[in-house]
């Protein structure tokens, strides 16, 4: 991957397909860090194949949701000098509270550190691609911070779907405001 | 600044036109977003057809939406075009000017473009 924006948008639809109708995208930059995490109130995974996810070659065709996206990025962390883990609480066992999350973190001196990249078309993708999904991204900087919260524009829009077109475009314009400023 | 007054002003907008929308012709454009299709710029592809839709006014009548792995790695970025009545077809190795020119000539002026689709590659 090219940017680290691809690796979120890549890793979030793990969290579509595990069927999770609330997904936080959280970025937390320091000097020296940058931290990605994704969590979801999907249906998790059992720890027999959670310890499998991020090996490439033991990902067999019907558990292919993970396939490469999670070697990918555990790689990209790593090679920075970085840590990647991801913790998981299958339905079966945790009716209650399940879910998945996955953390990379990354040592922005690195020279391996693959730059962030274009954050707000992964964000706006994912919400194009999932309408009916409560995607939260905050994302904080030394600099500032940028957050939103479908929720709140779907209490302003009723029945107008996220992905509408007009709708996609103002979610991305809002996105470019907020960085800008 | 982008507002929520802005937001509720195209809900508006949309509700008048949900009548209009009803009994518009069906296409749809399925953009491969796996692994392997957003490592080759599917998210650029997909970009450029949410706005190049947009902007030749077909909103109401094509509706552009993203997949899993289509199975053929090899020729991501891959965009389906599925249409009312007709075959799917299927473009390989697209790249954001592909998009743009397949909403002008084949979602707008009704061509397939033939040298862009799998048969051709």
């Amino acid at each position: 991957m090219k940017e680290l924006s691809l690796n979120i948008l890549d890793i979030a639809k793990n969290s579509v397909k595990a069927g999770a109708d609330t997904v936080y995208v959280t970025l937390t930059e320091t000097a020296d860090t940058f931290t990605m995490k994704i969590s979801d109130n999907g249906c998790g995974m059992k720890p027999d194949f959670l310890r499998t996810v991020t090996d490439p070659f033991s990902t067999t065709r019907t558990t292919r949701k993970v396939g490469m996206g999670i070697p990918f990025l555990k790689l990209a962390a790593e090679q920075t000098g970085g840590s990647f883990s991801i913790e998981s609480k299958h339905e079966s066992d945790y009716p209650e509270d399940h879910g998945t999350v996955t953390t990379a973190v990354f040592n922005r001196n690195s020279i391996d550190f693959t730059p962030l990249g274009d954050i707000v078309s992964s964000i706006t993708t994912l919400i194009q691609g999932s309408p009916d999904i409560r995607w939260i991204f905050s994302h904080t900087m030394p600099e500032g911070e940028v957050e939103l919260d479908t929720q709140e524009l779907k209490e302003v829009l009723g029945d107008v779907p996220l992905d509408n077109l007009e709708v996609v475009l103002w979610i991305k314009g809002y996105l470019e405001e907020a960085y800008a400023s | 600044m982008k507002s929520l007054a802005e937001l509720a002003a195209i809900k508006e907008k949309m509700q008048n036109k949900v009548v209009l929308r009803e009994g518009s012709s069906d296409t749809r454009v399925v953009v491969g977003m796996a692994t392997c299709g957003i490592a080759a710029g599917a998210r650029p592809v997909l970009n450029a057809f949410v706005e190049e839709v947009g902007a030749a006014g077909l909103a109401g009548s094509v509706m552009v939406t993203q997949t899993g792995c289509i199975g053929i790695c090899q020729y991501e970025p891959v965009v389906e075009v599925y249409e009312a009545g007709k075959e799917k077809i299927t473009y390989v190795k697209m790249t954001p000017e592909k998009a743009k020119e397949v909403v002008e000539k084949h979602l707008k002026g009704g061509k397939v473009i033939d040298e862009y689709t799998i048969s051709k590659v």
